[in-house]
């Protein structure tokens, strides 16, 4: 701040706030910022370890509490790749093509962020449950889709649609089509322009959106509480066991699996820390804070 | 630019040269007509078996009706939280310094990170009358854990970051040149924060409201365990939703589903209004 320092009438350089008032604001942000994120996550841990470490690690490899894991570690498996495929195609149709009804694509993309994990579940139940549109010919084929793995993975899918186009398509929009175009005039395929000069330019708006569609992936309750059918060791994931374990009173173990998803949160958050420190500049501006 | 005059010696100049549009277009449109558009068209369709007078008899139910009046009431009290400390808190980040401010910029957006279930069990224990926080409020005679409050609580949680992260960006760009401005024409601090940077924020910090509003009506996870479920008192709209389908009452939870939809489309619509005209009062 160079030039002359502008004071007001109590002297004060007219750009700061009184002291006090500095003070309570940090309070008021600081206090706000402790009770609602810094407790809750202190508590995570501190009840998981109440009875001490063996007790925390029985029920982490207890077998139910293992089979939910690796539950959710499939469900991430197919629902996340199945995401990115879809974000990079519609990012490259949208923002590589012009054609009528691309802002009608964009409000239907970002639909499912605007609806209730439950009625994300819901559609479901209602499409493919006993009672449901295609229950009858699902039952006739024996195929089941809701109370099973494949309605797990197709809710876990609808809730986070849009994390990887979301973050895509405002970052391919910003860079534009010269490169991709300069490539194609000199004779690469549209496969070679995408691997070698798209993809470079959008790795890491790229693993940007891949990790906030994972964490929502692997933490998702709402969705997959209401296709999953409670089944233990089948068709419990991490978040669910933890609540089948809370209302068992299992207090000390439902909170030790809970702080398996705290430390997933956790590493989510530096990762993404540190993907906009270092390449921030690479990242798409518009949801370079979400 | 040499590549665009170059292409507009062909006749269709709007037509990119880039392949894959059939391709990617049509990926696109599959995917989301099977994971989004089938699905939500079930919703929508499912309560018509009810017939008109039989959705209204479905939405009007006194159970229904309680738990909407709760989840829209508790939504916008922790909407309207998170709007006061919100703005404290990005005003904070972009202000002033301090040490350790990255970590707490970056902690902002532990509410998104961390699963509804985690934050949900652990807001429990900290609020119930034996927790860390419930414990001094218990003797006080206030009940939070097991109440509307509670729920307040968890839709706090859920919301903060919206809030932070909508007007923070505005609060970056602000020009202090205007405010240099005020403060040399003789207004005070206060004088400048309301009648210059308040109407400039306005409608960011509406847009945050709207976002966690929207997010809380909608909350499942972290608010089952907090609230105590009582029906009339603290069951929230997606619980009974959840219940309706144990019931295998699946017209009715649909009903319930696309009400709750509509309520929540309508507020977003009126807060939309409300920001183009905040939006002509800060003359942007």
């Amino acid at each position: 701040m160079s030039g002359p320092v502008t004071q007001n009438r109590a002297g004060r350089p007219a750009l700061a706030e009184p002291l006090w008032v500095k003070a309570l604001v940090m309070l008021l942000a600081l206090g706000f910022l402790g009770f609602f994120i810094l407790l809750p996550l202190a508590g995570v841990f501190t009840e998981a370890l109440r009875r001490g470490l063996s007790t925390y690690w029985e029920a982490l490899v207890e077998p139910d509490a293992f089979a939910a894991i690796k539950l959710t570690l499939l469900v991430a498996v197919i629902a996340v790749p199945a995401n990115m495929v879809f974000g990079i195609a519609a990012a490259w149709a949208i923002t590589k093509h012009k054609f009528p009804g691309k802002s009608l694509l964009l409000t239907l993309i970002d639909l499912p962020f605007s609806v209730s994990p439950v009625i994300s579940g819901l559609v479901y139940v209602l499409l493919f449950g006993a009672h449901g549109l295609a229950g009858p010919w699902l039952r006739d084929h024996g195929i089941q889709i809701v109370f099973a793995v494949p309605g797990l993975v197709l809710a876990t899918m609808f809730v986070t649609f849009p994390f990887v186009a979301r973050e895509l398509i405002p970052l391919m929009q910003a860079q534009g089509s010269d490169e991709e175009e300069a490539a194609i005039t000199l004779g690469a395929s549209g496969w070679q322009t995408f691997r070698r000069v798209t993809l470079p330019n959008i790795r890491w708006g790229l693993l940007y959106g891949v990790l906030l569609c994972n964490a929502r992936a692997m933490g998702e309750f709402g969705a997959v509480s209401v296709v999953s059918g409670h089944i233990r060791g089948e068709t419990n994931t991490m978040p669910l066991h933890v609540e089948i374990l809370y209302n068992e009173y299992n207090f000390v173990a439902a909170f030790a699996v809970a702080s398996m998803l705290a430390i997933l949160a956790l590493v989510t958050l530096l990762a993404k820390s540190l993907l906009e420190w270092r390449h921030g500049a690479e990242l798409a501006a518009t949801t370079r804070r979400h | 630019m040499t590549g665009r005059s170059f292409f507009s010696v062909f006749p269709r100049r709007d037509r990119s040269i880039i392949p894959g549009f059939g391709l990617t277009l049509g990926i696109t449109l599959f995917y989301l007509t099977i994971i989004v558009l089938i699905p939500l068209a079930a919703l929508a369709l499912r309560p018509m078996d009810l017939g008109f007078s039989g959705f209204v008899a479905a939405v009007t139910q006194p159970r229904v009706l309680a738990a909407l009046k709760l989840s829209f009431t508790t939504a916008f009290f922790a909407a309207a939280i998170n709007a006061v400390f919100g703005l404290a808190v990005a005003w904070m980040l972009v202000r002033y310094e301090f040490p350790g401010k990255k970590v707490v910029d970056a902690i902002v957006d532990l509410p998104f990170a961390l699963p509804t279930a985690v934050a949900g069990i652990a807001l429990t224990a900290l609020y119930a009358p034996n927790g860390w926080i419930g414990q001094y409020l218990d003797p006080l005679g206030i009940k939070v854990a097991f109440t509307p409050l509670g729920i307040v609580v968890a839709l706090t949680f859920i919301g903060l970051p919206f809030v932070v992260r909508t007007v923070q960006p505005v609060l970056e760009e602000l020009d202090t040149e205007l405010e240099e401005a005020a403060a040399c024409l003789g207004a005070t601090r206060l004088e400048t924060f309301i009648r210059v940077i308040f109407p400039v924020i306005m409608p960011a910090l509406m847009t945050g409201f709207a976002m966690a509003l929207a997010r809380a009506v909608g909350e499942y996870g972290s608010v089952i365990f907090i609230a105590g479920n009582m029906p009339m008192v603290s069951e929230i709209t997606p619980l009974l939703i959840v219940i309706k389908l144990e019931q295998f009452d699946y017209a009715g939870a649909a009903a319930i589903g696309v009400a709750m939809l509509l309520i929540s489309f309508i507020m977003l619509l009126v807060i939309n209004l409300l920001q183009r005209w905040s939006r002509r009062w800060a003359g942007m």
